[in-house]
């Protein structure tokens, strides 16, 4: 049986990052749970076991009971009735299974009964379970919103309901709603009072991926008559206390097995979350960055399923009297899938590092105050971690829909019958770049990144870092490359027209992407050799999707943009 | 009711991913060619152990094995995934045991182990596939035997009711406690190693590991008594030497061969109802079939 974690040696090299050891050793307050707690690791060699193990377990449940119930999950799919949601057979077994395991509230304190594991080994979870299955990341993932209640709730809440969560209770986030997908402005479900204070929720909510959980965070409008984000608040809602149900589950294209439901809520006793009328501003904007990191996570773990896919049918199909993977377009296929693999999972984790070293920082400031280089630091990689968790999840999930058509297209005829997992991985593909922000939406995220020059900073860090000389090469393309980038981008800006600059923002937002994604894998090549033919693919790559965004903007004049209006 | 569950386990090479390698010249298992994993029927066993402790909270489940001192492997494996202990018998004097041999050395280990309510093993172990040692285990202690358990249905008042995997069918069967109980492949498999007790776990280690450890490990382990995996030797559990090991072992190996599947007759039939309805008839005569 097929262990999806050790098979895979680019997660280790991802794991062991030289930033490991401060994330660490910050999220371990120097080792002092040791004392406390018995499953507290003792110094950074400990910890860094303890993820491997984990790791380990995550892997082989993934390789094995996960991803050998992926298809009949799918072909099941979830269903309703009597106003609830009911899970695939397979789902059910995968969920028992990841209780057992041990492997819900991964992030969360030991306190809460949580491993306390950093940001990046629970994301590379997410990595591994996705390619086992992508719509059950879903129902593990969405574990993540015990972050938010850690983050903003009270003590009496946390104490309630992340050991809940911890033990393997499942969660939704309630956002959406008929009239409100994108613009969550716009959210109408009512929160009001009882004369004793108790909040009750009335309406409906729409498209809740998991949305007959135990516990739910939903968006709802607390203050009567306003019409924007400022009147909207944070609640629990423990399915305990009852009062809502699931109208209908959506047949949708893919994750089948993930339910996708239509709430009513019927005077719903509801908690609120921290203070009213930051519902939205506040606590979903952090929400949803998480969110969009585990996106970007799980369309890794798609991008890593369907080259695994094409690359083991490429080997095995015969045309022509030999193997179809020593025909050049074939094999080129397949070395710019890995590329985009490697890259998009390369800026994964250096994301997932930039948050954690933020979020625990802000974790310390809770218990002391930090020193000003701290409180520089965390700003620092604040900004960085908003930056780049856009540009992971919108890049990350245009490659995985990318390599998943790919993929059917090597396995020719055949990936367009239902007999190959390639199918089911192009359904299932397709949600990554539309759910928790559209890939449009990530590029508004990041715009202002290319704008300010938070990219290009972080670009100099990178060419500011030595590496062998036979990387040398691509580290001057890329040079070359972030010219033209700044060129660009000048000649946006000085049009001065934000309608221009909203035109022109994938094509910026993309260059810089490209141009990150490059020096990472150039980095990474330069710790392990491993890499250095999708450093030097993906370079090729990006030089070509550089030129042409940059030729692009160079030979367009803002007055054609009056032929760009439907 | 808190119960006290024993588990016999077995480290064994993984005849399952055999290579050409796999077997020495004098016919005995190339060890060094193959992983040692958990004998796979016994976790299915472990698993119907957890789901009694599941279900009687306060009991304990110690797993047993009789191997090489690295079979703590499986006992540390056994715990993450929710066993309290275990023992390795473990002896010089132990060593190229048979059936007969092994079943009176672990049935000594189990006498000395003393309060017991329930023994389960696996059915068989994939190395030797002879499906005798649990049952002689319940011979040499005078309890009854079940074999072929799929599920552990009840246990309760001094009885336990238990699912068996027939050739055609399942049968039923309750038995007084204590018993032993072999189970078949066909369980449930074994729940997965938890997060928690691997990381609480992982510096588990038995006297003879512990002997080889930097004396700040040796410290750790001797700080915390749940790091300490216990070994017992022959002597321990007072065996007889002339019935253990080589000595006690009747069985003699005479030669291993390699077995070449080869036609020696063959028949063609014309493709009409006639014929293939003789040949379903003579199949269904000598019993190939039916």
């Amino acid at each position: 049986m097929a262990n999806f974690y050790t098979d895979n040696p680019d997660l280790k090299h991802h794991l062991t990052h030289p930033l490991m050891q401060k994330i660490v050793a910050l999220k371990e307050r120097d080792y002092t749970d040791a004392e406390k707690f018995d499953y507290a690791p003792q110094n950074f060699e400990d910890a860094m076991d303890n993820f491997d193990k984990v790791l380990e377990i995550v892997g082989e449940l993934c390789g094995g009971l996960i991803a050998e119930n992926a298809e009949g999950v799918d072909h099941q799919g979830a269903s309703c009735a009597n106003g609830h949601a009911i899970y695939a057979d397979g789902t059910v077994a995968n969920l028992e299974a990841c209780r057992q395991a041990g492997l819900m509230g991964m992030a969360m304190p030991r306190r809460f009964g949580g491993l306390n594991f950093p940001i990046t080994p629970y994301i590379m979870a997410a990595d591994i379970v996705s390619r086992a299955d992508t719509g059950f990341e879903n129902l593990w993932g969405l574990q993540d919103c015990a972050e938010t209640i850690y983050e903003f709730a009270d003590e009496d809440q946390k104490q309630r309901y992340i050991p809940r969560v911890c033990a393997g209770e499942t969660m939704s986030m309630d956002l959406t709603e008929p009239d409100a997908g994108s613009d969550l402005q716009s959210v109408m479900l009512k929160a009001s009072q009882d004369e004793d204070g108790t909040w009750r929720l009335n309406g409906v909510k729409r498209f809740i991926t998991n949305g007959d959980s135990d516990i739910h965070l939903v968006l709802a409008r607390s203050e009567e008559g306003t019409k924007d984000g400022r009147g909207l608040s944070m609640f629990i809602y423990d399915k305990r206390n009852g009062g809502v149900t699931v109208r209908r589950i959506e047949n949708k294209m893919g994750i089948k097995g993930s339910p996708t439901c239509e709430l009513v809520y019927k005077n719903a006793k509801a908690e609120l979350v921290g203070n009213r009328r930051l519902g939205l501003i506040k606590y979903v904007m952090a929400l949803m960055n998480g969110a969009r990191l585990g996106i970007a996570a799980q369309s890794v773990g798609v991008s890593e399923l369907a080259w695994r896919e094409a690359l083991a049918y490429a080997k095995d199909r015969r045309q022509f009297g030999k193997a179809i993977i020593e025909f050049p377009a074939v094999a080129e296929m397949l070395s710019v899938m890995k590329a985009k693999l490697d890259a998009s999972r390369s800026l994964l984790y250096e994301c997932s590092r930039f948050v954690d070293m933020y979020k625990i920082y802000e974790d310390i400031a809770k218990e002391r105050s930090l020193t000003p280089e701290e409180k520089a630091e965390m700003k620092h990689y604040s900004k960085l971690a908003d930056a780049l968790t856009p540009m992971a999840k919108g890049m990350g999930s245009e490659y995985c829909n990318q390599n998943a058509y790919d993929c059917i297209q090597i396995h020719g005829g055949s990936g367009f019958m239902k007999d190959y997992a390639c199918e089911r991985l192009y359904r299932d593909a397709r949600i990554t770049s539309i759910y928790e922000g559209t890939t449009q939406l990530q590029v508004v995220a990041a715009i202002r990144h290319v704008t300010t020059g938070t990219y290009k900073s972080l670009i100099d860090s990178y060419a500011a870092v030595d590496v062998r000389p036979e990387l040398q090469g691509l580290k001057d393309n890329l040079a070359a490359m972030t010219q033209q980038m700044v060129k660009a981008v000048e000649a946006v800006t000085a049009v001065g027209d934000t309608h221009y600059t909203d035109f022109m923002a994938r094509r910026m937002v993309e260059m810089c992407g490209c141009i990150v994604m490059g020096y990472l894998l150039v980095l990474d090549a330069n710790r392990s050799e491993s890499f250095t033919a999708s450093a030097t693919v993906y370079n090729k790559l990006a030089q070509a999707e550089v030129a042409k965004h940059a030729d692009f903007i160079a030979n367009f004049k803002p007055e054609q943009l009056a032929f760009y209006k439907a | 009711m808190s119960l006290n569950i024993i588990v016999l386990a077995k480290q064994v090479p993984d005849t399952r991913n055999v290579g050409k390698d796999a077997m020495k010249e004098d016919g005995t298992i190339n060890r060094a060619a193959l992983p040692a994993i958990f004998n796979p029927e016994d976790l299915n066993a472990l698993e119907q152990a957890l789901r009694i402790k599941d279900n009687n909270p306060g009991s304990t489940v110690t797993l047993l094995t009789m191997g090489l001192p690295r079979a703590s492997e499986i006992i540390r494996e056994a715990i993450y995934r929710g066993a309290d202990g275990g023992i390795v018998l473990t002896d010089r004097t132990l060593g190229g045991a048979d059936t007969l041999a092994t079943s009176y050395s672990l049935a000594q280990a189990v006498k000395k182990f003393g309060n017991y309510d329930i023994i389960l093993g696996g059915r068989q172990a994939i190395d030797g596939d002879t499906a005798q040692v649990g049952p002689q285990i319940a011979e040499k202690l005078g309890i009854p035997q079940v074999t072929y358990a799929e599920e552990v249905i009840d246990l309760a008042d001094g009885y336990v009711t238990v699912k068996r995997r027939l050739e055609h069918g399942v049968e039923t069967v309750k038995s007084p406690l204590p018993c032993v109980v072999t189970v078949n492949g066909s369980a449930p498999d074994c729940r997965p190693r938890n997060a928690r007790r691997l990381m609480k776990y992982k510096y588990a280690v038995s006297p003879s590991e512990k002997a080889k450890l930097a004396p700040e490990a040796q410290a750790f382990a001797d700080a915390r008594p749940y790091l300490n995996i216990q070994e017992w030797s022959a002597a321990y559990v007072e065996a007889d030497p002339e019935q253990i090991g080589l000595a006690g072992s009747p069985t003699k190996v005479k030669a291993i061969e390699n077995v070449v599947f080869t036609a020696k007759e063959s028949l063609c039939l014309e493709n009409n109802d006639e014929q293939i309805e003789n040949l379903v008839k003579e199949l269904i005569a000598n019993h190939t079939i039916g």
